[in-house]
């Protein structure tokens, strides 16, 4: 258990390392969820409700993770890390657990940036959509981490990896604006960290038949 | 041996389902009485079955992605693709039987408010996917074995959308649907036997399928034993 | 006929559309397969023969 937990933690410590370094994925995360939130500006008619802007954020959130995973197995799979750690003798469901605890970190650094974005561009941050926002990153980047870890397989993976994504994400978007807008966020609260706990036991589970040849 | 004894299932499969699905029309048609004075309601009879058949073969797919992850034997790849195949087209049958259904009720062609139809448009994107997977991975075990999880994948998001376009309904529009139409024990009957004639010819179309798709491995292998 | 009724003729007729439709695809498949045969067998016919 504590030899698990390690090489997670190597795990997430390499990826946050590299980005350290590179500094490739979140500089372009905050600038594409910063300009997504003034495009919007534009596309939203001029006396729209709050009720689309907080539509709007949850767009843009999506679609900056989107950004975020399809960088995230594109760098594993044109330097061959991927095979590196296949060979490394760890549990293959501490990859997944490595790279989803990461991706979190990168979106919640993204919507450290966001969300007072949004509250300066649009509407005040309540804590229900704080607290939406945080339990959508963890189902993100779980389900998200195993489909890009399928696409890496594929011939055009960057397209491939939001198709796969999308129809899989309507659940967390329809969780999160609830949690936004609704009289009773609890319920989709709730309901978000039920999609959570369903697809992260799935992904912990099936990861190792993804990634093997 | 075995293919001759597969294609009887088929052969018996379509009989049963010619029987049922006549018989059950004939019912709805003839024997069980109107709704509410609605005759459009008779579409009932088709939508709901072939919905559930649709459902089924998702599940018989997702059943036989379960079986090629647990015991790696190449043949389940090509059964869980088939029967996601046929879910697809029941799905599609589905939507547009409920479109129809949906512009005669309410004058238009799409509703937001008709759970089951929605749930079909997310479950008909999930699959285009599916299938978008299968045709950009090359072929393989990594591939059958990817696309199974995929189709796990689906069983799971199932339920799970039907949750979230539920709750969905809330705040999008307040105003919930209540048509509650009044069961009798005839359309339930009439309804059961357009089931069992639905899910019979889903059946038998797999199986015609699988021997399609077995044939043309086979020919295959025949052209390279031979070349 | 009342257009509640056609509208079902309508949906019912979807079903029937479909399956026939299945079967021209089923036909071009079995005449494919027909085809391959005969190329099969006549280069397992040549073979066998000299």
């Amino acid at each position: 258990m504590t030899a698990y937990l390690s090489d997670v933690a190597a795990l997430t410590r390499k990826d946050l390392l590299v980005e350290l370094r590179s500094r490739d994925t979140v500089p372009a995360m905050l600038l594409f969820v910063v300009g997504g939130l003034v495009v919007f500006h534009f596309a939203l008619a001029e006396d729209s409700s709050r009720l689309a802007s907080a539509g709007m954020l949850w767009i843009a959130l999506l679609f900056t993770a989107l950004l975020a995973l399809v960088r995230s197995f594109v760098a594993e799979r044109d330097e061959a890390v991927i095979d590196g750690l296949l060979l490394a003798p760890c549990d293959r469901s501490a990859i997944w657990l490595g790279k989803t605890l990461s991706v979190v970190a990168f979106l919640a650094l993204a919507e450290l940036v966001a969300l007072p974005a949004f509250a300066l561009f649009y509407e005040p941050v309540t804590w229900e959509l704080v607290a939406g926002v945080a339990l959508a990153n963890i189902g993100i980047a779980a389900v998200g981490t195993l489909l890009g870890a399928m696409a890496a397989a594929a011939r055009a993976r960057e397209l491939l990896l939001p198709l796969l994504f999308m129809p899989l994400a309507i659940p967390l978007i329809v969780g999160g604006v609830g949690a936004t807008l609704a009289e009773d966020p609890g319920r989709y609260l709730g309901f978000l960290a039920l999609y959570d706990l369903i697809f992260a036991i799935l992904s912990w589970a099936s990861f190792e038949y993804v990634v093997t040849e | 041996m075995s293919t001759s004894l597969r294609n009887n299932g088929a052969a018996l499969l379509s009989l049963l389902a010619a029987a049922l699905l006549v018989a059950g029309f004939a019912l709805a048609f003839f024997w069980a009485p109107e709704a509410q004075g609605d005759p459009a309601f008779r579409i009932f009879y088709l939508h709901v079955p072939v919905a559930l058949t649709a459902y089924a073969a998702f599940g018989w797919g997702g059943w036989k992605a379960l079986r090629l992850l647990w015991t790696r034997d190449d043949r389940y790849d090509l059964e869980s693709y088939v029967a996601i195949h046929m879910g697809v087209i029941f799905g599609l049958l589905t939507l547009v039987t409920g479109s129809v259904w949906a512009r005669y009720t309410w004058g238009v062609w799409w509703t937001w408010d008709e759970r089951q139809l929605v749930l079909f448009l997310v479950l008909f994107l999930f699959y285009s996917a599916y299938f978008m997977l299968r045709f950009s991975t090359p072929a393989g075990p990594r591939r059958a074995r990817t696309s199974a999880v995929y189709a796990l994948f689906g069983v799971a998001l199932i339920p799970v959308s039907f949750l979230a376009i539920r709750l969905a309904e809330r705040y999008i529009h307040p105003v919930v649907l209540t048509r509650d139409p009044k069961i009798e024990s005839e359309m339930l009957l009439s309804f059961f036997v357009c089931l069992g004639g639905t899910l019979a010819l889903g059946g038998a179309l797999y199986l015609v399928e699988l021997a399609g798709k077995r044939a043309d491995a086979r020919l295959r292998e025949l052209r390279e034993l031979l070349a | 006929m009342s257009t509640g009724e056609k509208y079902v003729a309508a949906a019912y007729l979807v079903l029937f559309g479909t399956l026939l439709l299945y079967m021209a695809l089923i036909a071009l498949k079995v005449g494919r397969i027909q085809r391959e045969l005969d190329e099969l067998t006549r280069t397992a016919r040549e073979r066998a023969g000299g």
